[in-house]
């Protein structure tokens, strides 16, 4: 594997554990904020120092506790995008760009791989720009341009889109995944947005309380995603708890209705996704009163209580397409949970 | 009307601040680094001469370099250095009054640095000496300047530890505000006012500089 990762490093109340390979392939580290995914990326750039473990990325020992190796973070050929892009305020774009490369080329050649690479990156006509006179969008392409330049082993990206609104966000994803397939080595993602991982990653780990709970493709994961704070991470609004009756039935706790399904042994916790329901009799169909409609721009959704369902039990969400919706609209309706979508989850 | 306060003042405060803006700016950069207890007690101490009244000032820098004490006495003796009463004893008294104003401006500027930016600095190759003068003092600057200038400013108007450590003696030791005194104190209320005039039109300079550098450091 391109990249071996195995770090340990505690904090308050919480400790990281941190332990991945990643090919050349974009791995991408899914979680809620705090959870220690950008932490991660700085363990492996070298800004943070891990309490114990070992970072390899091509052969190359970047970290070990054991051998007492620790590189400086300019030995470690990585490209860190953070965040906010940090790019010097006081520079120009072109300048910028040239730090990429400063290190290692000079004079003419350092003049001509810096033209190159803001021609690259579309950047040439903004090269005597100041980062604070340029647009959101601009400021990535100088900062992906600026990381590029040096020839990084592996490319980590620390929430690239967050600071973007969602047309650019869309644009620049774009961009971003070009820069990707031409690069062609290991690409880490942090990000907590899911319709971002599932368009950029190949892979996906889900990070909790700074542990990876789950690793797998990204359609492995998506699929199945094996535990509740994963399921909710890909998208699913929907999560009840068990109560195991036997291998075939459970009643669904937070929504307060029975389920058969062939139970794995140790599910103990169920999630269906607002697009899986169906409407009319089934497996698993139940008489459902319409507790609010909520309109989306190109969907709807509709919020279901069962009828039997006891005191206190928590609303289910479907969603649908509008015209599927215009056509059942009703008060009261049946719907079926499909068996083969409802995901087995460990709490 | 003899300008010697004028130039005395000025080469005093000029002095005092050139030698703040080396100390101001190292202590600050230090301290912004060091752990939470121990920056909390040197804070402490060097901000002390802010809140200080200047005669206090004056007394204990008096304690310490008059004729008969410790520091002064040796130099005295040994190098026959009288530190009080001459023109440049007054340093003594503006610098440590305006040091609190240097460094803790400047310990502001660099705590409200943005450290991803060295973070990213180290990432992309560039040396921890490129960072620091490329990367962290630009960003300080406004800070820095706005630090020195104010210090300046303060150092000019200083009275009460320059009179108690340099006196007042017209053509040697006098100063815009020690001049001020005086002629107030022996009813040359003409004389004085022009030096009050005087020190106004300085100060309005002063001031002018500073919010011409803040809109210059904003376009930039």
């Amino acid at each position: 594997m391109a990249l071996t990762v195995d770090i340990e490093k505690r904090f308050k109340g919480f400790t990281l554990r941190a332990a991945f390979e990643a090919g050349h392939e974009t791995l991408a580290l899914l979680g809620a904020s705090g959870c220690g995914k950008s932490m991660t990326l700085r363990c492996i750039a070298g800004i943070e120092k891990p309490d114990r473990g070992r970072i390899v990325l091509d052969g190359v020992t970047l970290f070990d506790s054991e051998k007492r190796i620790d590189l400086k973070p300019q030995q470690r050929r990585v490209g860190l995008m953070f965040q906010h892009y940090a790019l010097f305020p006081q520079m120009t774009v072109g300048q910028n760009v040239a730090c990429g490369a400063r290190a290692f080329l000079k004079g003419p050649a350092l003049d001509k791989a810096v033209a190159d690479a803001l021609n690259a990156f579309g950047l040439a006509e903004l090269k005597d720009r100041l980062p604070g006179q340029l647009s959101g969008g601009q400021q990535q392409r100088t900062a992906l341009a600026r990381i590029m330049i040096g020839k990084p082993e592996i490319l980590m990206l620390d929430e690239p889109f967050s600071a973007l609104d969602s047309h650019l966000r869309f644009l620049m994803e774009q961009e971003a995944r070009q820069v990707i397939r031409r690069f062609g080595k290991t690409v880490l993602l942090v990000s907590h947005n899911r319709d971002e991982v599932f368009r950029m990653a190949d892979r996906v780990a889900i990070l909790r309380e700074g542990q990876i709970e789950r690793i797998g493709t990204r359609d492995e994961v998506f699929r199945d995603p094996g535990t509740r704070a994963a399921c909710i991470l890909t998208g699913c609004k929907n999560v009840s708890a068990i109560r195991r009756l036997d291998d075939h039935h459970a009643e669904a706790l937070d929504w307060g209705i029975p389920l058969a399904l062939p139970l794995e042994a140790d599910t103990d916790t169920l999630g269906i996704r607002m697009h899986s329901i169906q409407p009319g009799e089934g497996e698993n169909a139940f008489r459902c009163r319409v507790e609010e409609v909520i309109e989306n721009p190109f969907s709807f959704t509709v919020m279901l209580r069962p009828v039997d369902a006891k005191e206190g039990a928590v609303p289910i969400g479907w969603e649908m397409e509008k015209p599927a919706w215009e056509r059942l609209k009703a008060q009261e309706l049946t719907v079926h949970f499909p068996m083969k979508d409802i995901l087995q989850l460990r709490g | 009307m003899d300008l010697y306060p004028l130039w005395n003042s000025l080469r005093i405060a000029g002095i005092s601040t050139a030698i703040i803006f080396f100390l101001g700016i190292l202590a600050a950069y230090y301290i912004a680094k060091a752990p939470r207890a121990v920056k909390g007690a040197l804070d402490v101490i060097l901000t002390l001469p802010l809140v200080l009244p200047p005669t206090v000032v004056g007394f204990l820098l008096l304690r310490l370099l008059g004729p008969r004490r410790p520091v002064g006495a040796f130099l005295l003796e040994h190098f026959g250095l009288r530190l009080t009463m001459n023109w440049w004893s007054a340093i003594f008294a503006t610098a440590v009054v305006i040091f609190p104003l240097m460094y803790r401006t400047c310990r502001g500027a660099f705590e409200s640095f943005d450290e991803s930016l060295a973070a990213a600095g180290k990432t992309l190759g560039l040396s921890n000496t490129y960072i620091f003068w490329k990367i962290r003092m630009p960003s300080c600057r406004p800070g820095i300047l706005a630090g020195t200038v104010l210090a300046f400013a303060r150092a000019l108007g200083e009275y009460g530890a320059t009179s108690m450590i340099a006196g007042y003696t017209p053509g040697r030791t006098a100063t815009i505000s020690t001049t001020v005194y005086q002629l107030w104190r022996i009813n040359e209320d003409g004389l004085a006012f022009r030096w009050v005039l005087v020190n106004m039109a300085i100060s309005f300079v002063v001031l002018l500089a500073v919010n011409l550098l803040e809109k210059r450091e904003r376009r930039r």
